[in-house]
């Protein structure tokens, strides 16, 4: 390892840093607030040491690592999505009776999992960001253990996540017996993957790789955890896990996709369509029964990577960006929504029932503005971020030529429609009681702090922005995103 | 750049009016309408200068970079077409606001935002010549006009909302399919990668992916229209909005729909649509008689006023189709007239709500006596919207079934019962309500000054279409005229072939 190799992966060395000085400031000093402030700025500074340029040279780093533009700007939407749950985690943990500062630890321990999944290119790698990121996360969700609902969700997310991991290992021992290597450029390039008579059991490393990339991402029949957990996990924890958790591997997922050229592996492609049409139902018609806005949006977040599938399969030119731009979009939206929740929620429970958002534009107006702006862009209406994501998911859809994935993209938008607008709705429908008496008891959301407030108000200009002039991301993610075409 | 101001002033006019309802509901209700005469000022300016510009195919044009990756430019242009279009919307505007101060007495600086951002869509849909600008401001008019039915509508109003949502959200996916659709076989054609409209109408198109390309669109817009089997959702939306919403949603709305055949469907893909022609008029003459028929068998006046436009946008239905001069010329006269008709008898059925809080005609009668003023209004706009001869209406169907007895015979005797039905109905609706046994002994204030006056500007411009309505045949007369051309060497080039 050089000097030079050292600089190029600061990023993650100065998170690692980070943690183990955190730790050593809370042997001496446990404040609230300053481990906050500090594990944002070790975010904050992980993420300025980032070279961001179109320009910079894709480095192999040991053959574990690469460091692309690709990798940095996954990176960039994973960090900034740990600062957004960090800051939005002090007005949501202040107060409580728990020990809060390793909180924060856990999610930089999550991030720096990601940070290596998006710039793995082995499975050894993989495996350590993978088990960095699944142990940090099964703590942060059951981490308010004083309420069993907490412990509950911990246990549902560590056993199918413990045994997808198992699959993963084992898919991956299969490969490696017949591909003779780790690496995952070897292994797409090595004779034995490339000659079209695969032997069985390649084809049954593959399936467990999938089944196990298939529980991270939810993908149905692999979702049965995803609204479970999403409901026990703390707000700000369910976001982390619907956005830079999921993002990163899909990150990895596309990685690799634009190098195979899938259409050679008539098998593999049909599964990966069947899996994409019934994630999209399957996310989308669940949703409808619920009446819990953390289980609705669990199921949304199915359908969404069901959508980022199809975008996926179409391969072509336009598929990474559009991937990228809808993850983009799809982070600041999702994180958005949560980040409402959070505000919103008691330090005795989430503020999650959907009874309990019927005639909230009384109470927070402007809470209520915002998420009904998260929800519409969730919903891929013009003048948000979301539409702009959906386009260029239909671009790619389109390009592709691909009519089946195209027709069940529409059906599915507009059951999707269905249930975000249940949510607007109720958000404005009149209470029973006088609406007199509920304005003059205004008070603030009770986990509401001028830093999560600042946050939610980034988001919303970020959802904005792209929604109205989304020619500077476009640049972006396309400059970042070529090296990879 | 006036067409530009025109958006920016609307979409100001309702930040401010939002913003200063916090201290004062009336100012708001006045800001609005101030803003909406500036609208006024510069269609007016737009009107001269179009008179001063015959020639040209936009006499109003702007161009700016928006997404240059995508080829999508914010790119807006008038010609006489759109400029009936525009009046139609600012005029309907107005009205809206005028109407609604009785009735909207919570929120009001919310409402006037969303009612003022509908328009900004509808004004936008009109102008657009960018096609994913145009998608832009077509959906755009949906989540506005969503809130105000679902806040501030009648007694079912979550449910009509919802409906009215998903229909044409539904609707408008299949025409963003269809726009990219376009876009992507125009760009592999030629390699420019483009939403302009002027380019893409040269797109290189085959006829079996024309007419795919094409039903993306018609669903779009048929939705909106509507045509018969997807109309479901209008007679709910209509009867639960508010009185604002209804005018615009029948008034404006449902023009996008027909403004969107006119511009798009038929320009685009000519041929592809000359070969639905004769499903669409059957659509269309279904339309007319069925939407007629239920009118009559509807108790509430709201709903039975919204069957009667499923049975007038049949005619504009019929009249675009059959693509010649008269019957085009008559489904624009239509659009108009029925737009001011239509508002003028939601007003109205508004007006009668807020003093008698019903709408159910079976609770009404003998209202003549108490309430004189507004019969006579009720009557003028019933016997306009039957047809009667020296209206707006009129001029209009008479064109279209002019122009499609051209095309087929059989149908247009279909289409005219829709004159019979009409004069049931209406009558049937001032019976009802006006004259018999009053079912009540009511002492309600007649139409206001402030209702007069917005009535007397919707009876004069009915009249004026019905006595004189070249300035407006002339307006629409060279748009139409290429659309025409397009449609028959369409037309020839399928004789050619076969």
């Amino acid at each position: 390892m050089s000097p030079n190799d050292l600089i190029t992966i600061l990023p993650l060395l100065v998170l690692a840093g980070g943690i183990v000085l955190i730790m050593l400031v809370l042997t001496v000093l446990r404040n609230h607030a300053l481990t906050m402030v500090l594990a944002v700025l070790t975010l904050a500074i992980a993420t300025a040491t980032l070279p961001v340029s179109p320009s910079i040279q894709s480095r192999q780093i040991t053959p574990l690592l690469v460091f692309d533009s690709y990798a940095m700007l996954y990176m960039i939407m994973v960090f900034g999505a740990a600062i957004v749950v960090c800051v939005l985690s002090y007005g949501y943990m202040s107060g409580r009776q728990n020990i809060k500062e390793e909180f924060y630890i856990l999610i930089l321990m999550a991030a720096l999992g990601c940070g290596v999944i998006v710039a793995a290119s082995h499975f050894v790698s993989f495996f350590l960001g993978l088990e960095l990121l699944s142990v940090s996360l099964y703590v942060l969700v059951a981490y308010l253990r004083a309420q069993p609902i907490h412990i509950e969700a911990g246990i549902k997310y560590l056993i199918p996540a413990a045994t997808s991991v198992a699959f993963l290992l084992m898919g991956a021992a299969f490969i490696y017996a017949y591909c003779g290597s780790m690496n995952f450029s070897e292994i797409v390039f090595s004779p034995a993957y490339a000659s079209t008579a695969r032997s069985p059991l390649l084809l049954v490393g593959i399936a467990m790789v999938v089944v196990g990339i298939g529980f991270k991402l939810a993908l149905v029949p692999f979702h049965l955890w995803t609204p479970d957990v999403y409901e026990g996990a703390p707000a700000p924890v369910a976001g982390f896990i619907a956005t830079a958790s999921k993002g990163a591997i899909f990150a990895l997922l596309l990685r690799y996709f634009t190098v195979v050229n899938i259409y050679d592996c008539r098998s593999l492609f049909v599964v990966f369509v069947i899996l994409a049409i019934i994630t999209m139902f399957f996310g989308n018609l669940l949703a409808l029964l619920q009446n819990n806005v953390k289980r609705i949006l669990a199921y949304s977040s199915i359908a969404h990577m069901g959508y980022l599938l199809t975008a996926l399969l179409a391969g072509g030119k336009w598929a990474a960006v559009a991937v990228t731009l809808y993850l983009l979009t799809y982070f600041v939206t999702t994180l958005g929504a949560f980040g409402v929740i959070t505000i919103l929620s008691s330090k005795e429970k989430d503020f999650d029932m959907l009874d309990n958002y019927r005639g909230l534009v009384f109470q927070h107006p402007v809470l209520v503005a915002v998420f009904t702006g998260f929800l519409l862009s969730l919903a891929g209406i013009p003048l948000t971020a979301g539409f702009i994501g959906k386009f260029y998911i239909f671009s790619a859809n389109v390009d592709a030529s691909m009519w089946l994935l195209l027709a069940a993209l529409v059906i599915n938008s507009v059951i999707g429609l269905f249930y975000y607008l249940r949510i607007i709705v109720t958000l404005y429908k009149p209470t029973e009681e006088p609406q007199a008496a509920l304005v003059s008891q205004f008070r603030p959301a009770p986990s509401f702090s001028f830093a999560g407030g600042l946050v939610l108000a980034m988001l919303m200009l970020f959802l904005l922005w792209i929604g109205v002039y989304p020619s500077p991301f476009i640049d972006l993610v396309r400059d970042m995103v070529s090296g990879l075409i | 750049m006036i067409l530009v101001l025109l958006l920016i002033i609307t979409l100001v006019g309702g930040l401010v009016a939002w913003a200063i309802s916090r201290w004062n509901k009336n100012a708001c209700r006045w800001l609005s309408l101030i803003f909406l005469f500036a609208d006024l000022a510069a269609l007016v300016i737009l009107s001269v200068r179009y008179a001063g510009n015959v020639g040209e195919r936009w006499f109003e044009f702007v161009k700016w970079s928006w997404i240059p990756q995508l080829g999508a430019s914010f790119e807006l242009g008038a010609d006489g077409l759109s400029l009936l279009f525009l009046w139609l919307t600012v005029l309907l505007g107005i009205f809206a606001i005028i109407s609604s101060s009785g009735e909207i007495q919570h929120r009001v600086g919310f409402f006037h935002f969303n009612l003022m951002l509908v328009l900004v869509g509808i004004i936008g849909v009109f102008t657009a010549l960018d096609l994913f600008l145009f998608y832009f401001f077509w959906e755009l008019m949906l989540v506005p006009m969503y809130f105000l039915i679902s806040i501030w509508g009648h007694e079912n109003r979550v449910y009509a909302a919802i409906k009215f949502f998903i229909f044409t959200q539904a609707g408008g996916l299949f025409m963003l399919a269809s726009i990219l659709a376009l876009y992507f076989i125009n760009g592999h054609a030629s390699g420019i990668y483009t939403f302009d409209y002027e380019q893409l109408l040269n797109a290189p198109l085959t006829a079996s992916a024309a007419i795919w390309v094409m039903l993306g669109f018609f669903v779009g817009f048929a939705v909106k229209l509507p045509v018969v089997p997807i109309h479901t959702w209008l007679p709910d939306a209509h009867t639960e909005a508010p009185t604002a919403g209804s005018v615009i949603l029948a008034g404006l709305l449902l023009k996008t729909g027909a403004y969107g055949l006119l511009r798009f469907v038929l320009p685009l893909f000519a041929g592809a649509a000359r070969d639905i022609a004769p499903a669409a008029m059957i659509l269309a003459v279904v339309g007319i008689v069925y939407g007629a028929v239920l009118a009559f068998a509807q108790r509430d006046i709201k709903r039975l006023v919204a069957y009667t436009s499923i049975s007038h946008l049949g005619f504009v239905l019929l009249g675009i189709f059959a693509g010649n001069m008269f019957a085009l010329q008559g489904a624009v006269i239509i659009i108009l007239a029925h737009g001011l008709s239509t508002g003028g008898l939601f007003i109205l059925a508004g007006a009668i709500q807020e003093r008698i809080h019903t709408r159910d005609m079976d609770k009404m009668g003998g209202l003549w006596a108490t309430v004189p003023r507004m019969g006579g209004v009720a009557m003028f706009l019933a016997l306009a919207s039957l047809g009667l001869p020296g209206l707006g209406n009129f001029v209009g169907e008479f064109l279209v079934l002019l122009g499609a007895w051209q095309v087929s015979p059989a149908l247009t005797v279909i289409a005219s019962t829709g004159f019979i039905f009409s004069a049931i109905y209406s009558l049937w609706l001032i019976q009802k309500i006006f004259h018999g046994p009053a079912k009540q002994d009511m002492q309600i204030p007649d139409l206001g000054i402030r209702e007069m006056a917005v009535m007397c500007l919707i009876m004069a411009g009915i009249i004026l279409l019905g006595v004189y309505p070249q300035p407006m045949l002339d307006s629409a007369k060279p748009t139409l005229k290429a659309i025409q051309l397009k449609f028959v060497s369409a037309a020839e080039k399928t004789d050619v072939t076969q």
